[in-house]
């Protein structure tokens, strides 16, 4: 009970740990390729989670500037991946990832 | 508890920094309800003035003047029945408008009406309003989309395109206002908003005058892109009523419409007092450094008095011309009534303890209320953009300047440092 | 917002928000892979983001807390949802949501899982029950020192990685350039 009042660093890596399994879940088993990318932004947020807990554990700065470079590289992995969904979807009418089985069309 | 509550009294700490949760609580209050007075107000000032300028009337029935409209409005949206689309998505629907008050409502923790008077002292201050303001675009997404009809789906998408597009140009004009602050000796700026106004204060200038002209370039960047980021008149295209009805919120009725008017228009307060902390000198009286010394102070501490008697006055003069019929004895007492209570409280505001409380607070609203009006005047003068035009505008034009503004302003800003680096060479 | 982020002071209750803002991004990512709408997925993970901005508050990290609510929450959400609805989604929601891999993908799933568990359970001794005390008042002004200091390159190369987003994002969705 005593390790459940005192939230250390280890509770903020479980937090992480699981929300990154939710987001790898996402990734492997659906279709819609714009949930694909959410979890995706799931792993990158569990990932930021650890940097930012660790940052907190040593005292340093390091891990949040780290966590700002991720969320950086987020932002243009939505981007880029949305841009692609885009085109994809006007020239396959789809939104499956499995359906992009063609490396052309 | 008394000393609890009484501790807080003597400190000059905001209650959050103070950690005194009791007159955090006090504040949200008193923030809530003032807002909501302010928005009540708004909303009758709004119609009278577009009235007036149009050369019409406006609301004359309810009450003396149509003081009175507002609250049979509020009583008659909250009497209406609250309707849901068939094939509206429930939950969405439900959650949107609750969504876009809190949104509304939350940033106004960290607006600093006095040294003193905010709920708290973020050191985020303006990144956090920027960043909560611009939830409410997911909430007119949410009601467009969970509507499930076209026109607010078309609403829906522009507005997140238009707020989204806005958003870049305004951080822009932010950043290059922030960077102004850390010209100090340690170097260090802040992004705190109550630091901002000290800022301003310790260089003995508004940041609208600071390096001119681009002090004043980012300010009206920033007054630009607010009347974009709001989805007011003449960058109204969510709720074009000759295009798409009423845009996003027109499938909304009754209790819950009333709610997306209500974030409207606390969200352009929001914004303008974004603009009046970052340029305006937030709570600072006219030239506090220029005109000093207790006449001058004795002077600016009596207007908040004098505003609320001259408002009485109007009252008076509207009661001796109100018809001397019958039918409007009621509507000239009330009035008349109304004249004595705005004297009173302007006469509560003369005691020299009062004054020196709330003469940050009159400052402040009073500017922005400057801003609540060039809204309604925009409104009254402007026609409304295409939206090609809109989008042309921040993209083209108004991104460019702030990214030219904020390249200039840090050069300019370093250049005594330049200098003295060449000649120590 | 659960904590306030000036330093100066202990936030309040610290196991109670843990547990509910962690409660709500558990669920609401829960809510992300099962969804069969993906507006609603969406939204689910608004919700996960803007918990864990609050977490990051109660690590005294307020200035990622910023920049996740005003990047993550007010920008690529909004961007996810303006796609979703230019995508239509009627159809797809009627069809299997779940890839046929997907047994393949839980298995790999639970092996990671299990090798999470098993790596925490053991590495439990490493760290303290309590973590260093409060940084300071000044974490924007030190992350901004650290960005423009140290990881001046890595900040360079990260402008950089936009423009290229910028420019690949422009060529994909556009019809004809």
């Amino acid at each position: 009970m005593d390790a459940m009042l005192h939230i250390s660093t280890l509770h903020y890596l479980v937090l992480g740990a699981a929300l990154f399994l939710l987001g790898v879940i996402g990734v492997l088993t659906r279709r819609n390729v714009v949930v694909v990318l959410m979890s995706i932004e799931l792993i990158l947020n569990a990932v930021n989670l650890n940097l930012v807990a660790f940052s907190r554990y040593w005292g340093g700065l390091h891990g949040q500037v780290f966590a700002i470079f991720v969320i950086t590289d987020a932002a243009a992995e939505a981007a880029v991946g949305l841009g692609i969904l885009i085109a994809f979807f006007r020239n396959k009418e789809t939104v499956n990832v499995d359906e992009v089985n063609l490396l052309k069309w | 508890m008394l000393d609890y509550i009484k501790s807080y009294l003597t400190s000059n700490l905001t209650p959050g920094s103070a950690g005194n949760m009791f007159w955090a609580f006090v504040y949200i209050v008193v923030i809530f309800l003032g807002l909501s007075v302010a928005v009540i107000a708004m909303n009758w000032l709004e119609r009278k003035i577009l009235a007036h300028m149009q050369v019409r009337l406006g609301p004359m029935r309810v009450g003396p003047h149509g003081l009175l409209q507002p609250i049979a409005d509020a009583i008659k949206l909250l009497l209406k029945e609250d309707i849901m689309p068939a094939e509206a998505d429930g939950f969405v629907f439900w959650m949107a408008p609750i969504f876009v008050v809190l949104a509304a409502f939350t940033v106004f923790i960290v607006v600093p009406f006095g040294p003193t008077h905010a709920v708290t002292d973020m050191n985020i201050g303006v990144l956090f309003m920027l960043g909560v303001s611009s939830l409410s675009a997911l909430g007119i997404v949410m009601a467009g989309w969970a509507s499930n009809s076209h026109y607010p789906l078309i609403g829906a998408l522009r507005s997140s395109a238009q707020m989204v597009s806005y958003e870049i140009a305004m951080g822009m004009a932010v950043i290059s206002a922030v960077m102004m602050t850390s010209l100090n000796q340690q170097g260090t700026g802040t992004l705190s908003m109550i630091g901002i106004v000290q800022a301003q204060q310790a260089q003995g200038i508004w940041f609208i005058f600071k390096f001119f002209p681009l002090g004043l370039i980012a300010f009206f960047i920033f007054a630009v892109a607010m009347v974009a980021e709001t989805n007011r008149a003449p960058f109204d295209l969510p709720e074009a009523e000759s295009e798409l009805t009423a845009g996003f919120h027109t499938e909304y009725s009754g209790f819950r419409w009333s709610l997306f008017f209500l974030a409207e228009y606390s969200a352009m307060i929001a914004v303008s007092s974004i603009a009046v902390t970052l340029w305006l000198g937030g709570w600072l009286r006219p030239f506090p450094n220029l005109l000093t010394g207790a006449k001058w102070d004795l002077f600016f501490f009596l207007f908040p008095g004098i505003t609320f008697l001259f408002l009485a006055g109007m009252c008076f003069y509207s009661t001796v011309r109100m018809p001397k019929h019958p039918l409007f004895r009621i509507q000239t007492i009330g009035l008349a009534g109304f004249g004595v209570v705005l004297g009173l409280i302007g006469l509560i505001l003369f005691i020299p303890a009062v004054r020196e409380r709330v003469q940050d607070i009159y400052w402040f609203s009073m500017k922005v209320a400057a801003f609540m009006y060039l809204y309604i005047w925009y409104r009254g003068t402007f026609p409304r953009y295409r939206f090609d035009q809109l989008m042309k505008v921040g993209w083209k034009i108004l991104l460019p300047m702030g990214l030219g503004v904020l390249i200039l302003t840090a050069g300019v800003g370093l250049w005594p440092l330049i200098q003295q680096t060449i000649w120590n060479r | 917002m659960a904590a306030d982020p000036t330093n100066h002071m202990e936030p309040v209750a610290t196991p109670f928000f843990f547990y509910l803002l962690g409660g709500l991004m558990l669920i609401g990512g829960v809510l992300v892979i099962t969804r069969k709408n993906p507006v609603h997925s969406a939204l689910a993970l608004i919700v996960t983001l803007l918990a864990q901005a609050s977490i990051y508050l109660m690590l005294y990290a307020p200035f990622v807390a910023g920049v996740q609510i005003i990047l993550y929450a007010g920008g690529i959400m909004v961007l996810f949802l303006f796609v979703i609805m230019l995508v239509s989604i009627e159809r797809s929601q009627r069809e299997r949501q779940f890839n046929k891999q997907w047994v393949v993908g839980m298995v790999a799933a639970t092996a990671l899982g299990g090798l999470f568990i098993a790596v925490y359970t053991k590495g439990r001794g490493i760290f303290p029950e309590h973590a260093l005390p409060a940084v300071e008042a000044q974490n924007t002004q030190n992350v901004g020192t650290l960005l423009y200091g140290q990881y001046m390159f890595a900040f360079e190369i990260a402008s950089l990685l936009l423009l290229v987003a910028i420019i690949g994002a422009v060529v994909m969705a556009k019809k004809r350039i």
